[in-house]
């Protein structure tokens, strides 16, 4: 649909943030070393929140269950079975795609403002049974994985997550495929069937499309993304938690992607790094940070009201995808 | 000419509410059928129907001898019907490529049809980089039917396709429709001017209360437009 100039430029472009990422590794300081290893994470659950909101159109305010999946999936058998580090994360995505699988089944019968309450019960659902189970998960205390179960050793091949730099790398890896998966999916024929669902789903149905299906396909494969990060993070950065399969962490992904640009591959990436180091910065100043961060987002919302990102394709780029 | 699309005693309800009764009709190969009706009469329900969009609660609907009242909606398009709904409906966001693109997708042979239809709308092709949601009013109409005609239908339903448009775009969509007929594609119309039916229909079913009450020939409607007064108000 586009032509072949574009998607050139459209592929240099995410090499290049990917290249700019790598590069970063040698140079930042070590706090924001840290940072923004955590933020590509974090995007990570962005971009598997776009996927469905940004691409499908389906609001939802559920996606920290499937963070939470993931989390938990990874945490839960690297420390009480004490799986090694890709069986623990492969559990992580199983868990994600079994948890989005049924409750895209479920969900998809509603759309609309129902869709997201519906979304937001389980997720309640969810964040409740990491209570329930405390005797596993350790409720809000969570569980810390130790340094052992954070080491792979391959052979001669060594691999420490507790170290800054392959932790860095690590995310920027996890963060890397996941950019240029979504970018394969939106550009593919699935990715354009989601947008004319977003647009219209009965004239989508109407040229043959089975919208349920390809809404479902959405689901599962935005669950798993979630649930990657959540893997991830717990693998990466050894803690975890009920706190993040809380209300918070389904609608700080909604915040990020609406920062960032919705239905925009890297506006997640931006959404979420502009949010961490805005909420940072002020809180360093006061503790009243939260007004800051609400005229700031004020100010956003009304010199870009689609988004960062969002507003510079609407404006001046447009060939970004 | 045998049957293209045979509706028999099709009962609908939104809710509990019967909007049509028992209605039936029959479009023949190649002919282009022409529902008229005052407003409500249950015109547009009626192609919905066909579609899938509204269930069916009695009676058939059969494209040749398929049954489509218990197909899932996705799939009359596949069967052979497109829909060209009222107010055009365009993915607004896409460009007008984008749109026959998606159209296309589920059609094998893409190249070949996309060619056929942007033939048949060669003003479209100037526009294929366009926003669809910035086209005019006419434009809209028209990558609305190539977007239908991306199925290669048997059937094809336009629903008010002539509405608010200028008289050279209503002209251009009559010519469309009386190719689509030359090239053996069914066409049930509905449409609220009488001049533009008179020009492209071949048989006028009158649509009152949910029921197909006459079907008569355009020469005949012709020869007594007091059908015209007693079932649509206007002549």
């Amino acid at each position: 649909m586009r032509g072949g100039n574009s998607s050139a430029k459209v592929f240099l472009l995410h090499i290049a943030v990917i290249g700019i990422l790598f590069a970063l590794n040698f140079i930042l300081p070590e706090y924001h070393h840290g940072v923004l290893a955590r933020v590509m994470v974090l995007s990570v659950v962005a971009m598997g929140y776009n996927m469905l909101f940004g691409y499908a159109g389906l609001l939802s305010l559920g996606h920290a269950m499937f963070f939470a999946a993931g989390l938990y999936g990874a945490g839960l058998t690297a420390y009480h079975f004490g799986w090694a580090m890709p069986a623990a994360f492969a559990a992580g995505l199983v868990s994600g795609a079994v948890l989005s699988l049924a409750i895209g089944l479920l969900a998809l019968r509603t759309t609309g403002v129902a869709f997201m309450i519906v979304t937001m019960m389980f997720a309640q659902v969810c964040y409740l049974l990491t209570f329930y189970f405390s005797e596993w998960t350790r409720g809000d205390d969570g569980l810390v994985l130790g340094q052992e179960t954070r080491r792979l050793f391959i052979g001669d091949f060594y691999l420490d997550l507790t170290h800054p730099a392959t932790r860095y790398m690590a995310a920027l890896a996890l963060f890397s495929v996941v950019l240029l998966i979504t970018l394969f999916i939106v550009r593919s024929a699935h990715g354009r069937v989601l947008v004319a669902i977003r647009e219209n789903e009965e004239r989508t149905k109407m040229l043959g499309y089975d919208t349920f299906a390809n809404k479902l396909v959405a689901v599962v494969v935005s669950g798993v993304i979630c649930a990657s990060a959540g893997a991830a993070y717990a693998l990466l950065f050894g803690y975890v938690g009920s706190s993040f399969a809380s209300v918070q962490y389904s609608i700080l992904p909604l915040l990020w992607v609406l920062l960032g640009g919705a239905a925009t591959t890297l506006g997640p990436f931006v959404g979420a790094l502009f949010m961490y180091y805005v909420v940072d910065i002020t809180s360093s100043y006061t503790s009243a940070y939260l007004l800051i961060v609400g005229v700031a987002l004020i100010l956003l919302v009304l010199y870009f009201p689609k988004g960062i990102l969002g507003t510079i394709r609407e404006r001046w780029i447009r060939w970004l995808p | 000419m045998s049957d293209a699309l045979t509706i028999s005693g099709l009962n609908c309800f939104y809710g509990e509410v019967q909007v049509l009764h028992g209605l039936s009709l029959t479009l023949k190969k190649g002919e282009v059928l022409c529902l008229l009706g005052r407003n409500g009469a249950g015109k547009t329900t009626t192609l919905k129907a066909i579609m899938g969009l509204v269930p069916a609660r009695a009676g058939s609907i059969k494209l040749g001898e398929r049954q489509l009242t218990t197909l899932a909606a996705h799939d009359v398009p596949k069967a052979g019907v497109a829909y060209v709904p009222q107010g055009r409906r365009l993915f607004a966001e896409m460009t007008v490529a984008e749109n026959i693109e998606i159209g296309l997708m589920t059609r094998a042979k893409g190249k070949a049809t996309r060619d056929a239809v942007l033939d048949l709308f060669p003003l479209l092709r100037d526009r294929l980089g366009q926003r669809s949601g910035t086209l005019s009013g006419g434009e809209q109409q028209m990558l609305a039917m190539a977007r239908a005609l991306c199925l290669e239908p048997e059937v094809l339903l336009l629903d008010e396709p002539t509405e608010g448009l200028m008289p050279s775009m209503i002209a251009k969509i009559r010519e469309t429709v009386a190719k689509l007929r030359e090239r053996g594609v069914s066409t049930i119309l509905v449409e609220q001017r009488v001049d533009a039916v008179l020009s492209v229909a071949d048989r006028v079913t009158f649509i009152e209360n949910g029921r197909a009450r006459e079907t008569v020939s355009v020469e005949a409607l012709r020869a007594d437009p007091a059908f015209v007064q007693r079932y649509v108000g206007v002549g």
